[in-house]
């Protein structure tokens, strides 16, 4: 065992080292940079045998990926923010045409105004794609994901592509210690590369013409999502294996942390989950019931795992750090509409938070759990969609 | 192919799927055998691989009428004007 003092980026860095990546094409954007030019280190100190393509563009970026891809290698690519837009287009092509890549979001505000901070604008922007989507803890987490996501994406159940995120400077530019499994350990997790087809020269394939049928068009689309649906059990399983070989586990889809005896659980995403953890102690030493289910995936969406720890719940607190404007946070409105689904009629308030970058401690976090749950309690609930800025700024 | 994945945006190519599509063009390219250079610029430019080079009995290249869809894109890229567009009628 080898333990490094790794910031996140540098985490996804190793990860794709030890995946033996072949092809890694990306354009440099705050605060993904580092993990590219860790990349471009290892090839060019020749520690990784793989072709570093510099492009023009994030939508080349993607593009380039995807072209290695679909030629028959693992490859990589990894942006924030503004470059993910510009890569948006493409982002669907991929998980149209079924090709596995990995790709790393550092998340990254959306301008205007020019903000480099993190918060889930850019990474929920791609949640209708088809794409896998997870967002990671800490940088042992992100370490462990993306080699995870490479079995998970390379898996004929699924053969989709998948987004590995981690929250700007919080994770990506902050050192924590983090294992680095053996190589041995990990070619033993990772088979050799698979996927629906190969584009060759030799025998060429037309990919995304016009159809002729659009039965057969929209039945793609049913296919995307029945082979998300079906990824859920091949996550779990990519879990349980890595738990095996390394005696880590995150639980595959979410993780629960003192959520037995709960009975008002807060629900969250990425890095603040964290201060999430703590601010659950804290609560718990004040006698507060509370409990915490910590998204790993928002896609594949683990609403039947979400919906059995919540059925006897009394109230759930979705922290989100994005908004669909006009409507609600976009965990919220997932966790909300499926445990709907599942018949559970439990109230779910939605605390939009963290946008934008600013920070929010697990002070902060306590406090206003303690504001939503004894308002809700003395049945003064105004809104179950509520702004918290910080301090005792909470705007009902 | 996977037992699982089974609706894929895939085709394989053959020549004529879309029908004759010839049929679209307003202008010819007509070819001049004795201007050529053989430098194969228009069988290199050209998107719909109607253009075959050495294979001609008259001269070099040939062009494939049943599917040119008379874009000229050969005939601008020819350094010798060896290609010309012609109005069809």
């Amino acid at each position: 065992m080898v333990v490094k003092p790794l910031t996140g980026n540098y985490a996804v860095a190793w990860a794709v080292k030890l995946a033996k990546v072949k092809v890694i094409a990306a354009y440099p954007i705050t605060p993904q940079t580092t993990i590219v030019e860790k990349l471009s280190e290892f090839a060019e100190r020749g520690l990784l045998d793989a072709k570093v393509i510099r492009v023009d563009s994030e939508f080349s970026a993607l593009a380039a990926t995807w072209g290695a891809a679909a030629g028959g290698v693992r490859a990589f690519t990894a942006t924030s923010s503004h470059g993910l837009l510009y890569m948006h287009e493409v982002v669907w092509w991929v998980a149209g045409s079924r090709i596995p890549l990995v790709m790393a979001i550092v998340t990254r505000t959306i301008g205007p105004p020019w903000n480099i901070w993190t918060d889930h604008s850019d990474i929920m922007d791609q949640r209708d794609t088809g794409w896998i989507i997870m967002m990671a803890e800490h940088n042992q987490e992100v370490l462990d994901s993306v080699i995870q996501l490479y079995r998970i994406t390379e898996d004929p159940r699924v053969y989709l592509p998948g987004i590995v995120g981690l929250d700007a400077f919080i994770l990506s530019h902050t050192t924590e210690p983090v294992d680095i499994p053996p190589q041995e350990l990990v070619d033993s997790y990772l088979p050799p590369r698979r996927q629906p087809y190969v584009m060759t020269i030799k025998e060429p394939l037309i990919m995304g013409n016009i159809p002729a049928d659009l039965k057969w068009n929209m039945k793609m689309r049913w296919d995307i999502h029945a082979s998300l649906i079906r990824a859920k059990e091949v996550i779990e399983e990519a879990d349980r294996e890595w738990y095996k070989l390394t005696g880590r586990s995150y639980g595959g889809l979410i993780e629960c942390y003192k959520c037995d005896d709960a009975k008002t659980y807060i629900i969250g995403m990425g890095a603040w989950v964290g201060d999430m953890r703590d601010a659950v102690d804290r609560l718990r030493d004040e006698g507060y019931d509370v409990g915490l289910i910590k998204v790993r995936f928002i896609r594949p969406f683990p609403d039947d795992k979400i919906a059995s720890v919540v059925k006897n719940a009394k109230l759930c607190i979705v922290f989100d750090r994005s908004i669909s404007a006009g409507s609600a946070g976009p965990l919220f409105l997932d966790v909300a509409s499926h445990i709907h689904r599942y018949g559970i009629n439990v109230p779910v308030v939605n605390v939009l938070a963290g946008l934008t970058g600013l920070d929010v401690t697990s002070n902060e976090i306590a406090y206003v759990v303690k504001k939503i749950y004894d308002s809700f309690e003395k049945g003064e609930l105004r809104n179950n969609i509520v702004w918290y800025f910080g301090g005792d700024e909470l705007w009902w | 192919m996977s037992e699982y994945v089974k609706y894929l945006p895939l085709a394989k190519p053959k020549i004529g799927v879309a029908g004759k599509t010839g049929s679209w063009r307003t202008e010819k390219p007509i070819y001049d055998p004795s201007k050529c250079i053989k430098c194969d610029l228009c069988w290199l430019h050209c998107p719909e691989g109607t253009i075959d080079v050495g294979v001609s009995e008259n001269g070099y290249v040939r062009i494939d009428y049943d599917y040119c869809k008379g874009c000229g894109i050969c005939a601008n890229v020819c350094p010798v004007k060896a290609i010309s567009m012609v109005p069809e009628r």
